[in-house]
């Protein structure tokens, strides 16, 4: 690793200001940034670690609405309970050790294409809640790696609509255990949504015709016939596109099948 | 160059680290614990796995200036107070659940996370909760058999030692 | 038997007390004083020119000591090959230089260019960063049958092409072979590719040189498999440093699998170093490092046919193998496709004509050298499936066509120049079919189709020589060294013993095990012998642990030393009994008159030997202290039969393992509880391998398995508990244990089981899938079944 300073701001008015600092970057559960630090493969003068932040922790329910702190850790999330499908998403993240560290707020940001928690932002309508401004997970994963975050801007809490029905599956990519396809499908008072992760070279995205089709008939049969395009989707030596746009098909299925 | 403090296996270390100084190299190093071990650098391999305030955690994700105040759990704390092999680490012997040796300070404390969280578990869910644990030597078998023994249920009709 | 456990007790391991407590001591544990840290830079082409290298900003950077490079190395020997193997033409085979660092050309990604040696780890990072290189980037070869065609670019441009050697066996059969094949009743053909793997044992390398200038001794410390063969290759050959001023340490090692056999660069710079800069240099090779340096397995692509007669009896059989050698010859690679590889291609059967092409090919890529089962495993592989497929060709049942092939009487002297000393095909097939319950497979079948999933059943055998071997034989092969084993058994005067073996331990348990047979020999409890290995200072001159030999060559070392100890202490208490030496008998620790109650403890033999007041001074020297070097007369042939169930999600193309049994014959055992722990260890690395684990590069040399993140390693709940049995015995004839050796059957005899499973899951599906080629990945069923 390059050298930096770490600093362990307490409150978010700190830490906001660190991170203002040229070169500053957050630091949250770690479990992406460490590894790619080890690699030398980024080179901050100061990591602002988030997770010693009380305020920017915790699982707060009401009004129908479920408000993840982003320094909340994955384990956190999958104990809850609040929201079945969420839980069991967070709980499906990596490995229990990566769970006690990685955070919701850490996982969002980042946006890695084949990344759990994407999903069910996207897939539930949830609302990102950042130290500047609300945003709707429809306008904040906008590709691969890249979010609507100005520079130092942070997460710092999710909040979403817990609805009537939802579910999510992942197939894992053999060696990372990412997803190589992941669906979360939710049904809820605004509709339908079926957020695809894995797949895309886009990113984590909404399949709409599905959504469409699922709108009038809530069952797995609803999708016969439906497929995406192998069209952008990602190719590498653990699937080619083909076979990523047909697991696509059969995953969200196999999600909707859970929820249903 | 930051001071740092934590207690580890009941004692208080202390020491002075860089930003970029893991948990795992304060370990290590600084305190002298090698059975923690580094088995890759991108996150997998779980050799590294130590408690971190209860929460088994891997540490070489972890910067030692994020466990200043920490209380740390290692291998080397995990033996009864006269000094005999904990329950855990017994049922790795009984049921040869080691062979080289390595990954095995990192199962240890996985298997003593899990069995906090579900002291019954299923075949299954151990296996699932092996997923950040690579071992090349056992397959596996005596891992899982290990566990299941450590945590009291009869694993006799499990094929072969 | 001794109470704590003689010869077939499964004794619990008392090196994991040390390894449960954190208390191991591996290489990376080890610092020493005053200790400087090493850091290569490896290419990040896989072929290029080196137009230059500047280090003059990096040599100034904090805390610098120096930076070697290839011109550094000149006058200093290349990494030696220690096998040659020799073409069919009768011609030695193309061997290319191996620098320490690289000279003129780059040859592979992780090929190294420059060591930076600082008094940190990051500062030597640091400045590896500032070297400039430049590279004038060549084409790559990367595919074997590419890298042969005329024209392609040259890995090495001093020999004629990327032919290392085009080998056939046995030549002289090559005719009747042929003929064998006009005249056959039916022919199976199967073209299918054995996977490149990387060994990956879970402790990456790690190597400290150390310099002690008053004595002009140098010491490294690594983490091998054979510290002897390190100190000859390394002292004789790269650094001349004659071996007595030359200590080779390798402590507690984590994990071998073949891939810590081999004489690395990395050992003979940090050695170098530390005499150069007077200061010890470690290196600590990172898991990224590992899967560009570490020499990696497997890779043959090969085209076998299997002809038979109208009765299906084997009449012939044809094999065609690239096998890759990667950039350079590591230490051992030309014997594996060869001499591994072609002299168990008669497997469990007694086809009376076989001939074996290889040509071995240089590329663009990491060495290939020998991995758990070392040319055993693609001889199986390739054998075991052309049987499956012919058996389906021929619509005769799997089992019954092996059977009906079986070699039944022994010694077996099979076309390919090894004779088989004893073995029992049938009774390891019936026990497998006992402890798989094939029987109950169609009840399961149903099941699994209830439940949408398509169930499949593979089943194979397998044989493998190991306990290598007869040096005077390997000689005539190639082998540069010889293959003993060496044991020295030192009694202490009360009595315990310490045995100072020349195999080594990662994983094995000799520390325990070794003691079981002593304790069993003299009658005394086994915690009375400790076990010293993996130090050149305080062992006999050993060849080290690898090829399934521990037990089967360094055990019997032991073994015939003892007896030279027992047979001096027989004299003793001879005399200490005023009785005939030919009538003193040994049991339970105690000498005794034959037919008498007269008798002398064990300890008070020893005690008689290093305080010899009454003693027969005049007939025998005080002390009891005996060596024994080794050398068998054969290898070994462990057998055995596999079988695997596996279902395939027809919607994913994903297979899992639901039921694996292995019924291997070992000969004799000492202790079943590490037996049965080598064999799961190596089922679930032949999992892998079938289902999981791929070496990728792509066409310009770039390695895209480089890390955990892309190379599928087998994880706990990708494997099921497995059914072992190890009851079928044929001890072996020509070792005083009668043992065979456990270590790699599991790796060998799985790839196939796993294969010939999905194979038959597809095809009773109504498919017409007769092959996929490892790794069985998600993608490439669903690709095959989609086709």
């Amino acid at each position: 690793m390059y050298d930096f300073e770490l600093t362990r701001p307490t409150t978010l008015a700190d830490a906001i200001k660190a991170l203002g600092e040229e070169d500053a970057q957050p630091l949250s559960g770690g479990q992406t940034l460490v590894p790619t630090l080890r690699q030398r493969l980024a080179m901050p003068s100061t990591l602002v670690s988030l997770t010693g932040i009380e305020e920017l922790k915790g699982i707060k329910n009401g009004g129908g609405t479920l408000t993840i702190g982003g320094a909340t850790c994955h384990a956190d999330v999958a104990r809850d309970g609040t929201f079945p499908a969420l839980s069991e998403l967070a709980g499906l993240i990596g490995d229990p050790h990566v769970r006690n560290r990685g955070t919701i707020g850490g996982s969002i940001a980042n946006n890695d294409p084949s990344a759990c928690y994407p999903a069910a932002a996207l897939g539930s309508g949830a609302t990102i809640v950042t130290d500047k401004r609300e945003i709707g997970a429809d306008e904040f994963f906008t590709g691969m790696f890249e979010t609507a975050l100005e520079e130092g801007e942070i997460v710092t809490a999710v909040k979403f609509p817990v609805p009537e029905k939802g579910a999510y599956v992942k197939f894992e990519q053999p060696a990372s255990r990412f997803a190589l396809v992941g669906v979360f499908v939710t049904k809820g008072a605004d509709g339908v949504r079926v957020a695809v992760t894995g797949a895309s070279e886009g990113g984590v995205f909404r399949w709409s015709e599905a959504e469409e089709a699922l709108s009038s008939n809530f069952s797995p049969d609803a999708l016969d016939g439906l497929s995406v395009p192998s069209d952008g989707m990602i190719g590498d030596m653990h699937g080619s596109p083909a076979y990523r746009a047909h697991l696509v098909g059969v995953i969200t299925k196999r999600a909707v099948a859970k929820a249903a | 160059m930051t001071d740092v403090t934590m207690t580890i296996n009941g004692r208080s270390v202390s020491g002075t680290v860089e930003g970029r100084t893991l948990l795992s190299t304060f370990l290590r190093e600084t305190a002298g614990l090698t059975g923690t071990h580094i088995g890759c650098d991108t996150a997998q391999c779980g050799a590294c796995t130590i408690h971190v305030n209860g929460a088994s955690v891997k540490s070489c994700t972890v910067f030692a200036l994020e466990a200043d105040g920490a209380e740390v759990k290692t291998i080397e704390g995990m033996a009864n107070a006269d000094g005999s092999l904990g329950t855990i680490q017994q049922a790795f012997q009984d049921h040869h659940g080691l062979q080289c040796g390595f990954c095995t300070p990192g199962m240890v404390m996985t298997a003593a996370a899990l069995l906090e969280e579900n002291p019954r578990p299923s075949e299954e869910e151990v296996r699932d909760y092996l997923k950040g644990n690579l071992c090349r030597c056992t397959g596996y078998h005596n891992i899982v058999k290990a566990i299941m023994a450590a945590s009291g249920q009869d694993v006799s009709a499990v094929a072969a030692e | 038997m001794p109470a704590d456990g003689g010869i077939g007790a499964p004794t619990k391991r008392r090196e994991d007390v040390r390894f449960l407590s954190g208390t191991g001591r591996y290489t990376d544990d080890l610092n020493r004083p005053g200790q400087a840290y090493v850091f290569f830079l490896r290419s990040n082409v896989a072929h290029g020119k080196i137009n230059s290298i500047n280090t003059d900003n990096a040599a100034a950077m904090p805390g610098v000591l120096r930076i070697f490079t290839g011109a550094d190395f000149e006058g200093v020997g290349g990494l030696p090959c220690g096998w040659q193997v020799t073409d069919k033409h009768g011609e030695p085979m193309q061997e290319p230089g191996h620098p320490v660092l690289a000279q003129g050309k780059v040859r592979h990604v992780g090929d190294p260019i420059a060591a930076v040696v600082a008094d940190t780890a990051e500062q030597a990072r640091d400045a590896a960063e500032a070297i400039e290189v430049d590279i004038g980037d060549l084409p790559a070869v990367i595919d074997m049958k590419k890298a042969l065609e005329d024209g392609a670019p040259k890995v090495h441009d001093d020999l004629t092409s990327n032919l290392c050697y085009d080998w056939g066996f046995v030549e002289e059969n090559k005719e009747a072979v042929e003929q064998a094949f006009k005249d056959a009743a039916h022919v199976t053909t199967l073209e299918l590719v054995n996977n490149r793997l990387v060994a990956n044992p879970m402790e990456p390398r790690v190597a400290i040189g150390d310099y002690d200038p008053a004595g002009d001794m140098s010491t490294l410390y690594t983490t091998s498999q054979n510290p002897h063969v390190i100190r000859l290759l390394m002292g004789a050959f790269v650094l001349g440093i004659p071996e007595h001023k030359l200590r080779v340490v390798a402590p507690d090692v984590g994990g071998g699998f073949g891939t810590k056999i081999f004489h690395y660069a990395e050992e003979a710079l940090c050695t170098f170093a530390a005499k150069q800069l007077k200061r010890p240099v470690k290196w600590t090779s990172s898991r990224s490092e590992a899967f560009m340096s570490d020499a990696h397995g497997r890779d043959h692509v090969t085209k076998i046919e299997l002809a038979l007669d109208a009765e299906n009896n084997f009449t012939a059989l044809r094999t065609d193998t690239y096998a890759n050698m990667g950039a350079y010859l590591s230490t051992f690679a030309p014997s594996v496709p060869t001499w591994l590889h072609g002299t168990l291609m008669a497997g469990n059967y007694k086809t009376p004509l076989i001939y074996i092409n290889v040509k071995a090919v240089f590329t663009n890529t990491v060495p290939v050298d020998a991995y758990r089962g070392a040319g055993r495993p693609e001889a199986t592989f390739q054998l075991e499936r052309v049987i499956d497929k012919a058996a389906r060709e021929l619509g005769v049942d799997p089992i019954a066509l092996r059977r009906q092939n079986f070699i039944t009487e022994f010694p077996y002297a099979t076309p390919v120049a090894v004779e088989y000393d004893t073995g029992d095909y049938v009774a390891t097939m019936d026990k497998l079919e006992e402890i798989a319950d094939l029987s109950g497979f169609e009840a399961r079948l149903e099941e699994s189709k209830k439940r949408g999933k398509l169930r499949g059943l593979g089943v194979n055998c397998y044989i493998e020589a190991c306990g290598i071997a007869p040096s005077n034989l390997v000689g005539q092969l190639g082998a540069r060294a010889g293959l003993y084993e060496s044991a020295t058994v030192r009694v202490n005067a009360t009595g315990g013993l310490v045995v100072m073996t020349g195999s080594h331990s990662h994983g094995q348990g000799h520390e325990t095990a070794f003691p079981q047979v002593i304790a069993e020999m003299i009658g005394i409890d086994a915690s009375m012998v400790e076990i010293v290995h993996g130090d050149t200072a305080n062992t006999p001159m050993g060849m080290g642990t690898y090829g399934s030999r521990s037990l089967a060559v360094g055990g019997s070392a032991m073994v015939r030393a003892t007896e030279k100890i027992i047979a001096k202490a027989k004299k003793i208490a001879a005399h200490l009994l005023e009785a005939s030496e030919g009538d003193i008998e040994l049991k339970d620790g105690a000498f005794s008159v034959a037919g008498t109650d007269k008798s002398v403890a064990w300890g008070d033999v020893t005690l008689a030997a290093y305080v010899p007041h009454n003693y027969p001074l005049e007939d025998i020297e005080p002390g009891l202290e005996e060596t024994a070097f080794y050398d068998p007369n054969n290898f070994t042939y462990p057998s055995g039969a596999y079988a695997c169930e596996v279902e395939v999600d027809p919607e994913t193309g994903k297979v899992t393992i639901e039921r694996f049994a292995a019924a291997d014959d070992f000969g004799n055992i000492v202790n079943p509880m590490i037996v049965d722990g080598q064999v799961h260890g190596g089922i679930a690395q032949g999992i892998g391998q079938a289902l999981l684990e791929g070496c990728v590069y792509d066409e310009d040399g770039q390695l895209l398995t480089g890390s955990y993140m892309d190379y599928a390693m087998p994880r706990a709940d990708d494997v099921p508990y497995y059914t072992v049995d190890h009851s079928c015995q044929t001890p072996c004839t020509h070792n005083p244990l009668g043992v065979k050796g456990c270590g790699e059957a599991g790796a060998i005899g799985s790839p196939p089981a796993v294969v010939n499973a999905v194979v038959d899951a597809l095809q009773r599906n109504g498919s017409s899938i007769t092959h996929i080629d490892m790794p069985l990945s998600p993608s490439r069923v669903w690709e095959a079944m989609n086709q």
